[in-house]
């Protein structure tokens, strides 16, 4: 006997606890199955394409750090890129290994974020939460010391990074490199054979690998459903083919697999850090350029491998101290295509739980 | 078997609880709450001799109530708010104000008719920062080309007042001159930490200070 | 000392004549008084404890402001919510919104009302105490429900609904497991249970004893079956629509269950107060029911939340069949055992039972684990809705 079911559409607001930021989903459930998912954002829409317009290539590296506020290094670090390949300026080998080290830093920080929010809304009672952001704090105390502020770092700049490193800089990452491992040891005693995480992250959330390249999926989210794409090894660029690591693949694409490449990633990135701190040469850390840089006339696009995927800057320039256009292709926003599909069918308890696999970030998609 | 995985978790949260290396809430901020052996031991006096000479701040830390102001160090290139500025090395140019991608700095000299001797031609009238929207980038320190500006290391700005929190020019000048190494490499070559540290005067925060004869007729020469 | 008839001859001696006769209820009452205080200062204590102890796991200090140690942490919460405005919102049902939190913290009063705290030390002193409880308990199902019923709330009737279904179902191995309990002691009086444990049961019916803290944890809505808080993330629960000492009674009742459970659980499977002489039995009961509280909460701070079909699942694929299997295996040792005249049990034959009772529980674990457990997470590919149209249409 069929029993006569009408679907009803919720809510789920911008201001919620579980949507890692000010993001709105009109879901319709059937019963408790998600039939449709609606994502409306652009709360967080500051107008940093247009800000870029009027300010300075220089200034504009204050704004590209309020982007993903997660992982500010790796976003100035492409948007840099992108001016030095319009302007053809060179970097200084120490200049871009103090970059590399920053953001393979940021990139353990930011994935501590998002592995201790995922968690958070499995259940554990913000048990890993406060773990992980213990060891986020680690983290950054070493950035305060490189460049004076945690979060909005500001460390880079066209031709290199703005200052050397100070010197109880290098004892401190010993150290941070030496602890690291067993609290990532922890961590993973705690998540990866505990049953009750495995039932509830195995099978959920499956991103087929095609239906990921077709939506232009990146990070941990396409590597975790098998595709081998990582842009440090693919495009590598500073100094990625001099340090050895290996690029974690999923084999199953759900959303434990996307946790278990995240938590890899934290382990390769640790490996790079010991080997650019063993090989970091002296010398100057920027070439000498302008306060207003007047590029030549043209355009350029450089991509880095974020901690949530490609993140690319497209910048048109007409000779002006400001670029003419500049484009920022953001990961999470192109992540967000398949949110629709890999939700519809689940139930409203893993409804949290994929999307906080997806690992998405506000500041990116809403700029 | 089904249930380690459960039973390593446990045996993690349990190392947390128990090992002292692994408890970081090392410092609280204002302050923290002292017992009576802490306080003994701040003072450098054994316990009874500390009740004795100070009874009442015994018997509020035995109740629990005594408090001990508690702030972590920041590093020495923090890029703090109250601005150190060097009023005798500012030459008005203005550059932190143009550098500047909030356009927070507000600049006015006097006009060069007004003033008749050449030394008072750069006088500043104006000079508004204004923290309420300040990012602390530190685009204007990395800007000024006399080193008359650098970053504070507080951070305890906190008013009721947007108003307030415009620092005029006389603000400026009051505010204690404990500049942040940031951007500033020969403070950071003496060594200098603005929380341990006295204050500088404008003589020791420059770049190229004092150049010895010897150093100037170099300069000459290479010209 | 605390037992109701020595205070009732207290008051008889000592009262004046004409009011002899209020002897009796003035006695029920001041022993009522006491307990009720008594539990409910632990209450607040406990709170306390909790988050003391959950912030010591997580890396951080607890309360630490008001009072030394943040001891007064609960007096804070409670001004609180007395000073908060009491809503009641306009299509509710008032009596029942009123009376539900009531209803669903007088039950936990009533189970510490039949625990002996020591020897001669309880209140009620009842022949069916077991029997007493499991019927009490029930009662807090049905404030549940009450509450989410009378906010007339859709979502918050939604999360009533789910949690009686979880609560109900609970239920059921959880009396199976104190069953088994009731069969080897031979009696349902919380004081005889007491007696006959010569040999902790814990040690002897270690499946039952796994079985009961589940089921328990389970009923309290403790991790890792918190999901009725878990509910506010999306549907909302059966509180949403208290606030003010409303609220804080409910949170009261939370709070108290644990201890309750705690109580209960050390009278059943830990041998209540038995211990070794020096140290009074009221201490040991408390060092007892003091270790089971810390095994809750290091299960709160550790492990995440099952889904519902999975916490349901649960209840009824595995912890039912270990309860029966559990129930079955104590009746037969108990009968091969038995001593045929007298039909005591000796303290020899309760070792033998917890020998042969360990491994049978290893053994059943570990296969109700594998059957399970393989269906658990072999891959479940999701069933498109015929609805999923819909929005298609809707553009």
């Amino acid at each position: 006997m069929a029993i006569d079911t009408k679907p009803i559409t919720i809510n789920v607001g911008p201001q919620h606890p579980s949507t890692h930021g000010v993001f709105r989903l009109r879901v319709t459930f059937d019963g408790e199955t998600v039939v449709d998912v609606e994502p409306v954002f652009g709360y967080l829409h500051r107008g940093t394409e247009k800000l870029a317009e009027e300010r300075s290539y220089v200034q504009i590296v204050t704004l590209t750090d309020r982007l993903d506020y997660t992982s500010s290094m790796t976003n100035n670090q492409a948007y840099v890129r992108a001016v030095e390949k319009l302007a053809g300026l060179e970097v200084p080998e120490r200049g871009m290994y103090l970059r590399v080290i920053g953001a393979e830093l940021q990139r353990i920080a930011s994935h501590l974020v998002s592995t201790g929010f995922f968690l958070q809304e499995l259940g554990t009672f913000v048990t890993l939460l406060m773990y992980c952001f213990r060891d986020r704090e680690r983290i950054l105390d070493l950035f305060e010391m490189l460049c004076g502020a945690r979060v909005t770092v500001s460390y880079m700049r066209p031709g290199g990074v703005f200052q050397d490193a100070p010197e109880d800089f290098w004892p401190a990452l010993d150290v941070f490199l030496n602890e690291m491992p067993g609290y990532i040891d922890d961590l993973e005693g705690l998540i990866s054979d505990n049953e009750i995480v495995l039932a509830r992250t195995r099978d959920v959330g499956v991103l087929s690998p095609e239906f990921a390249i077709d939506c232009s999926v990146t990070g941990p989210n396409l590597r975790g459903s098998s595709v081998h794409w990582d842009l440090r090894k693919a495009d590598p660029y500073e100094v990625y083919d001099r340090v050895d690591f290996e690029v974690p693949i999923g084999s199953r694409g759900d959303c434990f697999d996307r946790y278990m490449v995240r938590i890899q990633e934290m382990r390769q990135s640790l490996r790079i850090l010991e080997q650019c701190r063993d090989q970091i040469p002296e010398g100057p850390v920027r070439t000498e350029v302008p306060y207003f840089i007047r590029p030549p006339a043209g355009d350029a696009y450089a991509a880095v491998e974020a901690p949530r995927g490609e993140l690319g800057f497209y910048l048109v320039s007409e000779r002006g101290i400001a670029p003419y256009r500049c484009k920022i292709r953001s990961p999470s926003y192109m992540n967000l295509t398949v949110l629709r599909d890999v939700l519809v069918g689940w139930r409203m308890a893993d409804l949290v739980i994929i999307f906080g696999s997806i690992d998405v970030n506000m500041g990116e998609v809403d700029r | 078997m089904y249930g380690t995985g459960l039973a390593k978790g446990l045996a993690v949260t349990l190392k947390n609880l128990v090992l002292p290396s692994r408890f970081f809430t090392l410092h609280q901020y204002p302050d923290r709450r002292i017992g009576l052996l802490g306080l003994a031991k701040m003072s450098g006096t054994n316990v009874v001799s500390y009740t004795f000479k100070n009874p009442r701040e015994a018997v509020k830390s035995l109740l629990g109530l005594a408090v001990v102001e508690d702030r972590e160090p920041r590093h020495p290139r923090f890029r703090g708010q109250e601005f150190s500025f060097y009023e005798q090395r500012c030459t008005g140019c203005a550059s932190c104000a143009k550098y500047c991608p909030l356009g927070i700095i507000k600049i006015v000299t006097t006009r060069s008719g007004d003033a008749m001797q050449e030394g008072e031609k750069y006088g500043l009238e104006v000079f508004d920062i204004d923290i309420g929207r300040c990012m602390f980038c530190g685009l204007c320190v990395e800007a000024c080309p006399y080193d008359a500006l650098h970053m504070g290391s507080g951070f305890e700005e906190g008013n009721y007042q947007r108003q307030e929190l415009v620092f005029d020019i006389d603000r400026l000048r009051r505010a204690p001159k404990r500049p942040s190494t940031w951007f500033r490499p020969q403070l950071e070559a003496r060594g200098y930490d603005p929380e341990t540290d006295g204050e500088l005067g404008w003589h020791d925060v420059g770049r190229h200070e004092r150049p010895t004869t010897e150093e100037q007729a170099e300069r000459w020469a290479r010209r | 000392m605390l037992d109701f008839l020595s205070v009732l001859d207290f008051f008889k001696d000592n009262l004046p004549d004409p009011l002899d006769r209020l002897a009796y209820p003035i006695a029920g009452m001041t022993l009522a008084m006491i307990v009720i205080n008594a539990v409910v200062m632990s209450t607040a204590l406990y709170t306390w404890f909790e988050r003391r102890v959950l912030g010591r796991f997580q890396s951080r200090r607890g309360p630490n402001r008001w009072g030394p140690f943040g001891l007064l942490q609960p007096m804070a919460d409670v001004v609180k919510l007395l000073a908060k405005e009491d809503i009641i919102p306009d299509t509710a049902d008032k009596p029942a919104f009123t009376i539900a939190p009531i209803l669903l913290l007088v039950p936990m009063f009533l189970v510490f009302a039949v625990i002996p705290f020591g020897a001669d030390s309880f209140l009620g002193r009842l022949n069916v105490g077991v029997l007493f409880i499991l019927g009490v308990t029930g009662v807090s199902t049905l404030a549940i429900f009450m509450a989410g019923w009378a906010s007339r709330n859709k979502y918050a009737m939604f999360g009533a609904i789910r949690a009686v279904a979880m609560l109900i179902s609970y239920e059921v191995p959880m009396a199976l497991a104190v069953t088994g309990v009731v069969v080897l002691a031979g009696s349902m009086s919380l004081l005889g249970i007491v007696g006959a444990q010569s040999v902790p049961y814990f040690l002897v019916q270690p499946l039952g004893f796994f079985v009961f803290m589940t089921a328990a944890a389970a009923e309290m809505s403790r991790a890792p079956f918190d999901m009725i808080e878990a509910e506010s993330e999306l549907g909302g629960g059966y509180i949403t629509e208290y606030a003010g000492m409303k609220f804080g009674i409910l949170q009261l009742a939370e709070f108290m269950a644990p201890l309750a459970t705690a109580a209960v659980a050390t009278v059943l499977f830990l041998g209540g107060t038995s211990g070794f002489d020096p140290i009074p039995g009221q201490l040991w009961f408390l060092a007892k029911a003091f270790a089971l509280v810390f095994l809750m909460l290091w299960v709160r701070a550790t492990w995440p939340r099952l889904r519902v079909d999975q916490i349901m699942g649960f209840a009824w694929k595995a912890l039912l069949p270990l309860a029966l299997l559990n129930m079955f295996v104590v009746a037969i040792e108990l009968v091969v055992l038995q001593d045929s005249d007298t039909g005591a049990i000796t303290r020899g034959d309760l070792w033998a039972m917890a020998a042969v009772n360990w491994v049978i529980a290893v053994v059943a674990i570990v296969i109700t684990a594998n059957v399970l457990g393989q269906r658990r997470l072999r891959p479940e590919t999701p069933v498109p809705s015929p609805l999923a149209n819909m929005a298609a249409e809707a553009d």
